[in-house]
């Protein structure tokens, strides 16, 4: 009999190809997604060494960091350094025969909302792409990691990738929500609890009832930020709420293979007993509406909290919060709600979705913003599409929102939709870095209803006090 | 690949824990298709202002530190995007090696493949090499890969681990690809078996 073992065990074991005597092994690729920014290099070293994409069929390519996301963007894009790097995705994925969707492909859209959505990421897969938020597949209880460069070359070349296994950490958030709380409130409070460098070598299992009371968008909310803890992947269990996701996708498995999938999904679970390096567990009902206040995503706070001191840190992280807190701009002890809001920014692959845009319009209804600009981004084509079918593109736009056409936009902001210095933004993104949304740019990380009732009041917000006001 | 075997060369101290890899370089320089030239733009905004003057204050604008080879660096270096003109940028730099006391896994692997050793100590031992990188430079730290080692300028020494398979490859150059290329008839087999056992993936 078998040992008892993890879901990312038996992941690993059905996708190992070749395994050295130091442990070195060689794993099987299913699904390799690209984008503009972190391929040319990999496919001018296919060229240059004569070698072919193993499983064009296998590989997925979209336009989605440097892309606008202002109308005309089809026909042509202004910076020219951008235009060339979306051009040269064009003419590889043309070139080496691999699936494409070009921008003026209503399925276009950010890499990690796109997969799901077509069907291209199934439970029990592997999963890679040359970003680091490739970890959002984990809600389908897919091996999902970024790869840099050199490793998507090798993708292409091999459909495999050298690897070492991961450790085992198990995240199980007990119990509910209440209400106002949502998944990133969940995957921003882990962050906070374990810091970001917690997750360093391990691979993450999300587990608990908070869990899976979760939507499969949720669930890609709280996957998306494993890496901010510095896990490899997050992941979680497939259920029927994944099966139902999953089925009728253009992508997906149909028929006798679909039965045969699904059997084989149901297979995909920890069982009793099997192994954890580390476990955290965390009360769904202690978790509150988070904001960060500083340069790191651990530097999260409940949004009723206090801008802290340096000296509330010991080691290093002393000098880090003095540093934060001057690009910052903040004062230590002043209360979170008091800071006020130049911009708010909806979208990215964290919270970019159809349930993300449904959460921010269910507090902007009827309201008018306060900030001087509001953007919604919608994390794809598609998305956008169902989003002025339900009516919501109409409640942004009415509240005084942008609403932009899809991709990465200010959440990395290499495209035209960048923080000026000393700009705050409420933002809906994974990243607070300095200088991630514009060079000397200040940005808060929220859930999109928290960013939505920042845009109402012009300051940090508790979402909670204005639910309560349309009860 | 450019191979790794011993180096002796001054190392600059950034002593700032979460290092992320948008600072190491920030996106307006992931516009590039090729790997080189990117060195002029390594930690760019906290090396220039916003209008390209340097910023006497930053360690590598330094005169002591405007040839380091190596960075002594606070915790969780490389944190944050899978950008790897991350290292092409400190390779370019001329920087082959990054000691600290952790390193985010992403960064961390794209290292290897371009010829950048990191190299992770215990705090005490990263805080030494931090004061002796401190003074500037006539402190010239010995990094060995071979016998793994890093000797600071006044002689004290300490050994660090290093996977056996990226060793290998560090010291010959090797590249990955033809490596893995060598096991094709594995990757068959397996696709083989899969078309099987799998047949929707």
């Amino acid at each position: 009999m078998t040992a008892p073992r993890t879901l990312y065990d038996k992941i690993w074991d059905d996708h190992v190809v070749h395994q050295a005597e130091d442990g070195t092994c060689l794993l099987y690729i299913d699904r390799h997604l690209v984008h503009e920014v972190t391929s040319p290099q990999a496919f001018e070293g296919l060229r240059m060494t004569g070698r072919k994409v193993r499983a064009p069929e296998k590989t997925i390519a979209v336009p989605d960091h440097n892309v606008p996301t202002t109308a005309g963007r089809d026909t042509h894009i202004d910076n020219e350094e951008s235009r060339i790097q979306v051009e040269a995705l064009d003419k590889n994925a043309r070139d080496f025969g691999i699936n494409y969707y070009p921008v003026s492909d209503i399925r276009q859209g950010i890499v990690h909302i796109v997969g799901p959505e077509q069907g291209w990421t199934l439970p029990g897969m592997t999963v890679v792409c040359g970003d680091s938020h490739t970890a959002t597949h984990g809600a389908f209880g897919a091996l999902a990691h970024g790869i840099g460069t050199s490793e998507v070359e090798h993708v292409l070349a091999t459909q495999t990738l050298i690897q070492k296994k991961s450790k085992n950490m198990k995240v199980e958030i007990t119990g509910s929500l209440r209400p106002g709380v949502t998944a990133k409130d969940i995957t921003l409070s882990v962050i906070g609890a374990t810091g970001t460098a917690g997750g360093t070598g391990y691979v993450i299992e999300y587990c608990g009832q908070a869990i899976r009371e979760l939507s499969m968008e949720g669930r890609m909310t709280v996957c998306n930020m494993a890496i901010e803890g510095g896990a490899r992947a997050g992941l979680i269990a497939p259920d029927e709420k994944t099966y139902q996701y999953v089925q009728g996708r253009p992508h997906a498995p149909k028929g006798a293979k679909w039965e045969a999938a699904l059997a084989y999904w149901k297979t995909l679970f920890t069982d009793e007993g099997a192994h954890f390096d580390k476990v955290i567990t965390i009360k769904g009902e202690d978790i509150a509406p988070v904001v960060t206040w500083g340069t790191s995503p651990e530097d999260v706070l409940p949004i009723t909290g206090t801008v802290p001191s340096p000296e509330d840190f010991t080691g290093g992280k002393v000098d880090a919060a003095k540093r934060s807190l001057d690009y910052m701009g903040l004062t230590p002890g002043m209360k979170l709600t008091d800071i006020a809001i130049d911009t708010v920014f909806i979208g990215s692959c964290t919270n970019g979705r159809i349930e993300d845009l449904r959460a921010a319009a269910a507090i902007l209804k009827g309201k008018k913003i306060k900030v001087k600009r509001a953007m919604v981004v919608p994390g794809s084509g598609l998305v956008r599409a169902q989003a002025e079918e339900e009516g919501l593109a109409q409640i942004f736009i009415d509240a005084g929102f942008e609403w932009r056409l899809a991709g990465c936009s200010m959440c990395l902001a290499m495209n035209p939709d960048q923080l000026a210095p000393g700009e705050r933004c409420a933002a809906t993104s994974n990243r607070n870095f300095e200088g991630r949304q514009g060079r000397g740019g200040r940005t808060h990380l929220l859930s999109p209803a928290m960013a939505a009732a920042a845009a109402i009041t012009g300051h940090l917000t508790d979402v909670r006090e204005m639910m309560s006001e349309q009860v | 690949m450019d191979k790794f075997t011993t180096l002796t060369g001054i190392a600059a101290p950034m002593p700032l824990v979460n290092i992320d890899t948008d600072m190491i370089i920030p996106k307006q320089f992931l516009k590039t298709i090729q790997r080189s030239g990117l060195g002029k733009n390594l930690f760019d905004e906290m090396r220039y202002t916003q209008d390209g003057q340097e910023i006497p204050d930053f360690v590598l604008n330094q005169p002591a530190y405007r040839k380091a080879e190596i960075i002594v660096a606070g915790d969780n270096f490389g944190c944050g995007s899978s950008r790897e003109h991350a290292p092409w940028a400190l390779l370019d730099f001329g920087i082959r090696c990054v000691i600290s006391t952790s390193f985010a896994d992403i960064f961390f692997n794209n290292c290897f493949k371009n010829g950048i050793l990191p190299i992770v100590l215990p705090q005490d031992q990263v805080d030494i090499l931090m004061a002796d990188a401190k003074n500037g430079a006539n402190a010239r730290v010995t990094v060995d890969l071979p016998s793994q080692t890093v000797t600071t300028s006044d002689g004290q020494s300490f050994s660090f681990e290093v996977d056996p398979h990226r060793k290998h490859c560090l010291l010959n150059g090797l590249d990955d690809i033809g490596l893995t290329l060598e096991k094709a008839a594995s990757i068959d087999a397996f696709e083989a078996r899969n078309a099987t056992l799998r047949p929707w993936a």
